[in-house]
């Protein structure tokens, strides 16, 4: 039955997160993009909502709760809403715990989850990208090779939220010679395993808080045992359907925060004697901005359904993805355009939202629902 | 919960209605298009037959009552006008209803004109209903209308010339229709003096002068109506005859469009839908595949129109579920009907406009109905409020201005 309602759970979380997102997470925003930084306290603040460990089964001392992408959308554009790096740094244990959630071995739950479920923030990521301008997620080209019992990973990884402090590091090669989805699977790698080097911090037109890293893999050996869901390997391309909707989902939190201050900076600052909003080349690029972040939620809400249910949503979730990353960029654009040359100075957020917004045609794999 | 699974009575009218599309309406879409003027009648008898057994199709018809169940009527509504609209727009458009009229008098009329006016759509001979707003010398603003009723003992006098009267000749000649007509009783109180009379087919005073011709939907006539004395009785008027000093009455007759943007919405959506259906299958027989999930640098143009295509089309018709939805729950839909109509009219003209640059020749040739469903998507970024409009109500909304503030 049709219904663009959230259930009340899923209200009572939205609500819940948004008010941290509002009182706690975005007054630190500037801040942390000036000093390219994330206050550590916030970390922990946002880890005590539970966003990541309340979906671990209570076996692994979690909270049980059942995980729901719809649920994960809702969060991650609240959380974007607010900053970009902050919540990505916020979500990035989930891209090792819900991949093992939902496709690790009883071995590797009990091994990794419990790592996850406790009461402070604990580091944990995934790498997906890589340091090439023909970085294809359908041609990944880093190498896992079985040898003896074990795995050894070769390739170039950017763009890894935490990799450099992440305990657990979930990293996506390909077992065989060729492209394909399903030729790639997830080996974790423990913070510290021999051949897994920092390159660098990363240095970002945007995200300028969030620690992401470029890491190299030089012969690193992991046991077989290592590789998600073991000699079964993972479904890659449906952990990357829950990237898009994460990414869509944050892309559209952005976009609204910049549509917001534009609108209320558009109704106070007056030209020609009357405020610029009530003229019409302002008010309408306000009216499209606000129904594109509209339709862009919808459309990743309808992917996100889909996938709680189940279905297989490659084509919806990425063109819902597709869609929110060129709707951010225009819509964050059209937020500096609004402010004129205060939209330029960084005292306003925008610039920041803007180059923040740029990401998201380029980002994939450092989120997940 | 956030659901998009259709109800399944929706989707048993939706498949009983996609038959139809196919079978009754793709085959003479042709055909009247070119024979522009010229009345389907066998389709259009075996659309009111069909109305006469079921619930009719209808633009949406108001609001759901707030006692009542949950209704999902205006969603049904959507949904089945993009499946007719699929099959032919311009057919769809002249299935005989009462169209824009009867959600006038479904929005704002008494109980008594409710059964006066719409009860005869459900027996005899087929029958149009009509809304005459648009003046030659206004569209958009509609509260700058001329035509003029004057009360005069127990009746109404209306004098104007009316266009772009959707299904006009049909409801004020051609059948025992009735044609909805917005006139001033007071030009000073502006907004406020707007109201909205019923004048009944044939009355005297009450002409057809013209049916225009069209770039598109040419199956559905569009009249010119001129009122020259033209006396009706006073319980014509739908709503109150008081002339507010507040805009209250103009905005309930405004709110009808909160109906009916959705319903131009989800037909825009229909031919869109068709345009891009069409194109799929091309795509398939030429074996071009459409490669989702690959880094979107790789796509191929080709793909990547494909894909905008589609992601527009279902991005304008999850905004029109919405705006169809809400009106459902009893929700206040201004700015989402709004957000509907924007969307579709546009997304749906670039979609059908590029489907036709897709298949070069093909596409530009009469042969096809890609043409054809080009020109018909481009009447819903104007009809029912233009894309502009739609815009400028976003607008005002979001801001929260006034029509004083923000025009």
């Amino acid at each position: 039955m049709v219904s663009f309602q959230p259930s009340e759970d899923q209200q009572l979380i939205r609500d819940t997160v948004a008010a941290f997102a509002q009182e706690q997470v975005r007054p630190l925003a500037h801040e942390a993009d000036e000093k390219g930084e994330v206050p550590s306290a916030i970390i922990q603040q946002g880890w005590e909502l539970g966003i990541v460990q309340s979906a671990i089964p209570e076996a692994y001392g979690g909270a049980g709760d059942t995980r729901s992408v719809i649920t994960g959308a809702l969060i991650a554009e609240e959380l974007a809403w607010a900053d970009l790096s902050i919540a990505l740094h916020l979500l990035a244990p989930r891209l090792v715990v819900f991949p093992v959630l939902e496709m690790g071995t009883p071995e590797q739950k009990e091994r990794v989850l419990k790592i996850y479920a406790g009461a402070e923030f604990r580091a944990g990521s995934a790498a997906v990208m890589e340091p090439r301008f023909d970085f294809d997620l359908a041609a990944l080209t880093a190498t896992a090779k079985r040898e003896n019992g074990t795995y050894v990973l070769n390739g170039a990884k950017c763009y890894v939220p935490l990799g450099d402090q992440a305990e657990q590091l979930l990293v996506y090669a390909r077992t065989e010679n060729r492209d394909g989805y399903d030729a790639v699977s997830g080996f974790l790698v423990e913070k510290g395993t021999p051949g897994l080097t920092l390159v660098e911090r990363e240095k970002n037109m945007g995200l300028k808080a969030l620690e992401t890293d470029e890491l190299v893999l030089e012969n690193c050996r992991v046991p077989a045992a290592n590789r998600l869901g073991g000699d079964a390997g993972c479904d890659f391309a449906k952990l990357m359907n829950y990237s898009r909707i994460a990414l869509a989902s944050m892309a559209v939190g952005v976009a609204r925060a910049a549509f917001e201050y534009a609108r209320d900076y558009a109704k106070d600052r007056k030209a020609f004697g009357v405020a610029i909003g009530q003229k019409q080349a302002i008010a309408f690029m306000l009216a499209e901005m606000a129904l594109e972040i509209d339709a862009t939620r919808l459309l990743t809400w309808e992917a996100a359904w889909k996938l709680d249910r189940g279905e297989e949503a490659t084509r919806e979730s990425y063109l819902a993805k597709n869609y929110a990353a060129n709707m951010v960029m225009k819509v964050t654009d059209n937020a500096v355009q609004v402010l004129g040359g205060h939209g330029y100075i960084r005292e306003h957020p925008v610039e920041m939202w803007a180059r923040n917004g740029r990401g998201f045609a380029i980002f994939e794999g450092m989120a997940i629902v | 919960m956030i659901d998009f699974e259709l109800q399944p009575e929706i989707v048993n009218a939706k498949n009983m209605i996609h038959v139809l599309a196919e079978q009754a309406m793709r085959p003479i879409s042709r055909e009247y298009d070119e024979r522009e003027h010229e009345k389907p009648w066998d389709f259009l008898n075996m659309m009111w037959s069909a109305s006469q057994s079921s619930n009719p199709v209808t633009f949406g018809e108001g609001k759901a009552k707030k006692e009542a169940a949950p209704s999902f009527r205006n969603l049904q509504s959507a949904v089945t006008i993009e499946e007719l609209s699929w099959g032919d727009a311009g057919l769809y458009l002249s299935i005989p209803n009462p169209g824009l009229g009867g959600a006038a008098v479904s929005a704002a009329g008494t109980a008594e004109q409710k059964q006066r006016f719409l009860a005869r759509f459900r027996e005899g001979e087929p029958k149009w209903g009509a809304m005459a707003i648009t003046e030659p010398g206004c569209g958009s603003d509609s509260a700058a209308i001329t035509t003029t009723a004057v009360r005069d003992g127990d009746s109404w006098v209306i004098n104007g010339t009316k266009i772009f009267v959707t299904s006009g000749l049909m409801a004020a000649e051609k059948s025992d229709g009735f044609v909805v007509v917005w006139a001033t009783v007071d030009k000073s109180a502006g907004r406020g003096g707007i109201k909205a009379f019923v004048v009944e087919r044939g009355t005297p005073g009450m002409t057809v002068t013209n049916v225009e011709h069209k770039m598109g939907i040419r199956a559905s006539d569009t009249a010119t109506i001129v009122f020259e004395d033209c006396r009706i009785p006073a319980n014509n008027l739908l709503g109150s005859a008081e002339v507010k000093t507040t805009t209250e009455g103009f905005k309930g007759v405004m709110a009808t469009f909160d109906a009916t943007r959705p319903a131009v919405a989800a037909s825009a959506i229909g031919i869109g839908r068709a345009a891009v259906d069409f194109v799929r299958e091309a795509l398939d027989k030429a074996g071009i595949k459409i490669r989702y999930g690959i880094s979107p640098k790789k796509l191929t143009t080709l793909e990547r129109d494909f894909m905008d295509m589609e992601a527009n089309l279902q991005a304008a018709r999850l905004l029109t579920w919405r705006a169809s939805w809400m009106m459902d729950q009893g929700m206040h839909n201004n700015l989402e009907a709004s957000m509907s109509k924007a969307k579709a009219g546009l997304a749906v003209t670039q979609v059908t406009q590029k489907a036709v640059e897709l298949l070069g020749p093909l596409g530009y040739s009469r042969k096809l109905l890609l043409e054809k469903w080009m020109r018909d998507a481009k009447i819903n970024d104007i009809f029912e409020g233009t894309q502009q409009i739609n815009l400028m109500i976003i607008a005002r909304r979001i801001l929260g201005y006034s029509s004083k503030e923000l025009n």
